[in-house]
């Protein structure tokens, strides 16, 4: 039960006050911009782009800065502001094979077209602390290999596909809707669409989670990362009142194509099945984890028996939106005073209640006693 | 879906959309420039001011199957007219509003014999080129960790 309750305004603007005075820190150190979070702290940003479910990298910077590295308070500002934007339209389906490569990595294939380059990696450091980089380290010169020719790189999927030894994605159905849980309330069962939708803007550590206890048995699903690749690809749009595809600019995305243990049937031999994971900027963690789930919700479509968390659809989409989880986790510190005062009220009565049974039973016991 | 009437369905991009494709990958100093180098211009009339709004972006499943909503981004659209009597329109990523008027005016006087030429050097040239080089450079970092295997001697014949 909700009441209004007055009061607490004085406290509540002293206390952002004095959340802005924390946020700024000791005033003796520079001041942080957004545009150096946005460049320096590109991970942050992107997690903050992806799960936020708004490409901008200057608001998703500055929705950093605001909520003091809290990147979940930076999801949640991301939201709100999207939720005061119109929205144009839809873009064309990205193609992603088109991308300009900036690292891409399979697991399953040493020499494929297009060749392994590992980019921008934390991969194979050695996790220690670096102290140059706790003042301003001396700028990086970097390897270049000029002249190599651009070698076009397909899906590392299609190598397989054309051998039939992997499943085939559907081809698309122009007129097909496709799912929005922006727009319509997310309903169970949902279709893949809807699913691949819920676990991109889905939280990280929670998929990261559920993709682990895959692989520890919890629903296996025999994963290779297939490929992952990451770069910049250009995005289009078509105007109503054009007619015609417009550049818009373009984005930085991860993708990663999980290959998993087979699926076969009296009239179609066995296949490796896929799990797809898509993220904006350089994702790679998210992308993975997202792949993993993505395949263990397929469970049923592929005839496997839904017996672990990760297979779930409604525990997983349900669950996997940060936002809304901590709205209902955090919402436990506004006022429950009269929910409070009800639960108190009832209390009193049990005990009473509890009081009086073992007073009476005391007293019938006695009277036995007496009677023997 | 493109119509079917329009030239860019056959896969070539359209004089116009290459201009549009310039504009959204040039910087907003290179749009004034590029609008200053031409003065002076005919007189723009605002129809739609810039205004941000969002793009739902699709993904597809598995790389190449049925679509499916990734998550939105910032579009900056706006509407010109010049008073030579062409219209304008832009659509750019991010939220700068002095970019789409820019890029609108520049859509517009592609459309206008006078200057479609003009523009060329003005602008498509000089952002080709710095777009280029970027990614050249880019491309040759990227070149640079690229996984040479080799197989070690085993051993055995």
């Amino acid at each position: 039960m909700y009441v209004a309750v007055k009061g607490g305004e004085a406290a509540i603007d002293a206390a952002h006050a004095l959340l802005a005075k924390e946020r700024r820190g000791a005033p003796d150190v520079p001041e942080i911009t957004a545009s150096q979070i946005r460049e320096q702290l590109s991970l942050a940003v992107a997690r903050v782009m992806s799960e936020g479910s708004l490409y901008d990298e200057d608001l998703a910077a500055l929705a950093v800065k605001q909520a003091r590295g809290d990147l979940i308070e930076a999801i949640f500002l991301l939201r709100a502001y999207r939720t005061t934007l119109p929205r144009f339209g839809a873009s064309a389906p990205l193609d992603t094979a088109a991308m300009h490569i900036r690292r891409r990595i399979s697991a399953t294939f040493k020499d494929l077209p297009g060749g392994q380059v590992l980019g921008p990696t934390f991969d194979y450091t050695h996790r220690l602390l670096d102290p140059a980089l706790a003042e301003a380290a001396p700028s990086v010169t970097v390897a270049t290999a000029p002249g190599a020719e651009r070698e076009a790189a397909p899906h590392v999927t299609k190598l397989l596909d054309g051998q039939g030894l992997i499943e085939t994605n559907p081809p698309a159905d122009p007129d097909a809707p496709v799912g929005d849980l922006t727009r319509e309330p997310l309903e169970f069962p949902a279709g893949r669409d809807l699913r691949l939708q819920a676990l991109a803007r889905g939280d990280e550590g929670f998929l990261l989670a559920l993709g682990y206890s895959t692989q520890r048995g919890f629903g296996r699903t025999h994963p290779f990362a297939g490929e992952i690749r990451m770069g910049e690809l250009e995005v289009s749009f078509v105007p109503e009142e054009l007619g015609f595809e417009v550049p818009l600019g373009s984005i930085t995305l991860t993708e990663c194509e999980m290959v998993n243990q087979f699926k076969g049937s009296a009239d179609k031999a066995p296949q490796f099945t896929r799990g797809y994971g898509l993220a904006f900027g350089h994702a790679e963690r998210k992308a993975m984890s997202m792949a993993l789930v993505d395949r263990a919700l397929r469970t049923e479509e592929l005839g496997g028996e839904v017996t672990a968390p990760a297979q779930d659809e409604e525990f997983v989409l349900a669950h996997c939106d940060n936002v809304q989880a901590t709205g209902f986790v955090e919402h436990l510190k506004l006022p429950h005073y009269v929910d409070f005062q009800a639960e108190l009220v009832l209390l009193r009565q049990l005990r009473e209640e509890w009081v009086r049974a073992r007073d009476a039973s005391a007293s019938g016991d006695g009277k036995q006693e007496a009677a023997e | 879906m493109p119509r079917d009437s329009d030239p860019a369905v056959a896969g070539a991009p359209t004089d116009r959309q290459r201009l549009m494709q310039v504009c959204a990958q040039a910087t907003a100093a290179e749009l004034d420039r590029a609008l200053a180098a031409l003065d002076p211009l005919p007189a723009v009339e605002t129809v739609r001011q810039p205004e941000v709004g969002l793009v739902m972006l699709r993904g597809r499943v598995g790389g190449d199957g049925q679509p499916f909503n990734v998550g939105e981004a910032t579009v900056t659209r706006a509407v010109v007219r010049l008073e030579t009597g062409e219209m304008g329109f832009s659509y750019l990523l991010g939220r700068s509003q002095e970019k789409a008027r820019a890029a609108a005016i520049v859509d517009a006087l592609g459309q206008n014999a006078k200057f479609a030429a003009r523009l060329e050097a003005a602008l498509a040239d000089p952002v080709s080129a710095r777009v280029a080089a970027e990614r050249a450079a880019s491309e040759a970092e990227t070149a640079a960790t690229r996984v040479q295997f080799f197989t070690l001697v085993r051993g055995e014949d």
